[in-house]
């Protein structure tokens, strides 16, 4: 199990290089100079080529980009932001623990709310309930995060005034933005849950189970729900990237100081390095949980725990 | 009645498999689709759209999408302006109209393209498996491994935020999903006998590849751009309203909602309407492609 961990984390290395190359080739190609951009176009024509001297602007690009890739990995140094004229290390790290609680918290709404509601879906198939669950679950997901956002900021903020739309001074102010980002993660993983669920409640263990006289609750949970986890699980991982990219959008509408925000902002700025820095990190990020993931499924299915332990014999 | 020549006997076994020939599966599968009355009236809808679309200069004057008119701006609904009118007067309505022409080729082109060049790298990388497949494969793993949303705003910020550009980047964001997904359609055709009857008799590996493998990996391929066309359009308009997609006043859904957003709570119906027909198309699209899925393959269904 270690050395599979061990091996994986070795393989994100070639991977992760792969995007800080791929991320840096495409901001490449944008158009404007980097020292008009830094200095304005006043500047002197001078002080320009001495600023393009000194980041190394003239340099080849893969001499940029071996230096670039070699500066982080010996000094965790991401260069300097063209806006902030900081380090962007230092404007990426007081942002981390913000996009961290987010994406967490969004999983754990999205999972809270999509398991247990899958399953009385499936279990009351064709009921009322399952079938309101069922448009709620497909009309949510045709929703554009930015509008969801919005619906609820209209709704619990300006209309009732429970909860704040912007800032992330207190906790609460992480119940909209984790609604948002979770919501339509959520649904789908409701759609999977339920659909699984269908399939392993008609298996014939379950009616043994029943016919021997197992509690009706503990057959659903136990005994079924358990055998219906391994695709819920993949749809969790599989969809995580999309809870990323929903962070970006809710962090933006509810102006939450995190990385999503400041990509945006790195963009609309044209702030190069703040950008390849922060889809880096948000990439690492990706490919971690990812990682988590794949390794749920050890826990969750014996078989495949007994191939890593085959493995590594 | 009986034919004279003994080779061309029409037997009743004849018959029977030349009438089942005579409903071919796509016709079977069409008939299936059309008994899914939600996926009907989906697809009614998307028609009606896509018919606005090419059509919206003979329904409203295009003026109307761009003309300022301070004395009406910020109107609600009303007879003359159905979805109201914004801060600069402009007719709400008519920029959706309008706008489903920028919104809808958005999410319809781009599917078209990544479905194109994801499908042929995805049958290539499985068919001829290997070093091939592994350079296909581990490069498309690195582009996998940004968010999808993230790359498109990636790319959009260093193309510049034109249509073109957006449908560029949304392209570059969606092949690599298309290409493991094809892969993995088309390894399971690969091993199979016909592939190998198509191999035995001669036939070249291009002419596998689009006449035995493509038509037979079809199906699940439908059903993701199907519901593909719907995420596009949601991730495209999330670009717009973030201010790196597509910029007012090209009057595309998500641009136009960022624009309303300052009047959330002073104007809602500025955004809310607009807001609806987004939900609408994306939800229609989304249905057509259950009703597909369900239509391709019965068992599914639950």
């Amino acid at each position: 199990m270690i050395r599979y961990v061990a091996r994986r984390l070795l393989l994100l290395i070639p991977i992760l290089f792969g995007v800080a190359f791929l991320i840096f080739f495409i901001m490449e190609l944008s158009p404007g100079d980097p020292a008009t951009k830094i200095l304005g176009i006043e500047a002197p024509p001078e002080a320009k080529e001495q600023l393009r001297e000194q980041l190394g602007l003239n340099d080849p690009f893969f001499v940029r980009f071996f230096n670039y890739t070699k500066n982080i990995a010996f000094h965790l140094d991401f260069g300097v932001s063209w806006r902030t004229k900081n380090p962007v290390f230092q404007d990426i790290l007081p942002r981390i623990p913000v996009s961290l609680t987010l994406a967490s918290l969004g999983i754990l709404f999205a999972t809270l709310f999509g398991i247990p509601l899958g399953v009385i879906s499936a279990v009351k198939q064709n009921t009322i309930g399952d079938n309101a669950l069922r448009v709620v679950a497909t009309v949510l997901v045709a929703v554009p995060t930015f509008l969801l956002a919005m619906l609820l900021i209209l709704i619990f903020s300006s209309k009732l005034g429970w909860l704040p739309a912007s800032g992330a001074a207190t906790l609460e102010s992480y119940i909209l933005p984790v609604i948002t980002c979770g919501g339509p993660y959520g649904c789908a993983i409701l759609r999977i849950t339920r659909s699984t669920m269908l399939e392993e409640i008609r298996q014939d263990y379950v009616r043994t189970a029943r016919a021997k006289g197992v509690p009706d609750n503990v057959v659903t949970f136990k005994h079924a729900l358990q055998n219906a986890l391994l695709p819920v699980v993949t749809t969790i991982g599989q969809n995580f990237g999309a809870i990323l990219g929903g962070s970006v959008v809710a962090e933006s509408v509810f102006s939450l100081p995190g990385i999503g925000s400041l990509v945006i902002l790195g963009i609309r700025s044209k702030d190069t390095p703040t950008v390849i820095a922060s889809v880096l990190l948000i990439s690492i990020f990706f490919a971690i949980i990812m990682l988590i993931v794949d390794l749920l499924y050890a826990f969750i299915d014996p078989r495949i725990k007994a191939k890593y332990a085959k493995a590594n014999a | 009645m009986k034919t004279s020549l003994p080779w061309k006997k029409t037997t009743i076994e004849d018959t029977v498999a030349k009438e089942s020939q005579g409903i071919s599966r796509s016709k079977e599968i069409w008939m299936r689709l059309m008994r899914d009355k939600s996926s009907m009236i989906s697809l009614g809808f998307i028609v009606i759209l896509i018919l606005v679309a090419i059509f919206a200069n003979f329904l409203i004057d295009e003026k109307l999408v761009t003309e300022q008119n301070v004395a009406e701006r910020i109107q609600g609904p009303s007879i003359k302006h159905w979805f109201g009118t914004d801060l600069y007067g402009r007719d709400i309505f008519a920029r959706v109209i309008y706008g489903s022409r920028v919104s809808l080729s958005i999410g319809i082109l781009t599917v078209i393209i990544s479905t194109t060049i994801g499908g042929l790298l995805g049958s290539i990388a499985a068919y001829y498996g290997g070093v091939t497949d592994s350079i296909i494969m581990r490069i498309t793993d690195v582009f996998l491994a940004i968010p999808e949303q993230l790359l498109a705003m990636t790319v959009v910020a260093a193309m510049g935020a034109t249509p073109l550009s957006v449908i560029a980047a949304l392209s570059v964001a969606v092949i690599p999903n298309r290409t493991r997904l094809v892969r993995s359609a088309v390894l399971g055709i690969v091993d199979t006998q016909y592939v190998e009857a198509a191999r035995a008799i001669g036939m070249k590996n291009f002419g596998i590849i689009f006449n035995e493998i493509i038509p037979n990996s079809l199906g699940p391929i439908i059903v993701v751009s199907t519901q593909g066309i719907a995420s596009i359009m949601l991730t495209a308009s999330s670009l717009s309203y973030l201010g790196v997609g597509i910029q007012p006043p090209t009057p595309e859904w998500g641009a136009i909602i960022f624009e309303a957003r300052e009047f959330l709570r002073i104007a809602p119906y500025m955004l809310l309407l607009p807001g609806f027909v987004i939900v609408l198309t994306a939800l229609a699209f989304n249905l057509v492609g259950d009703g597909l899925r369900d239509a391709l393959d019965p068992r599914l269904k639950d």
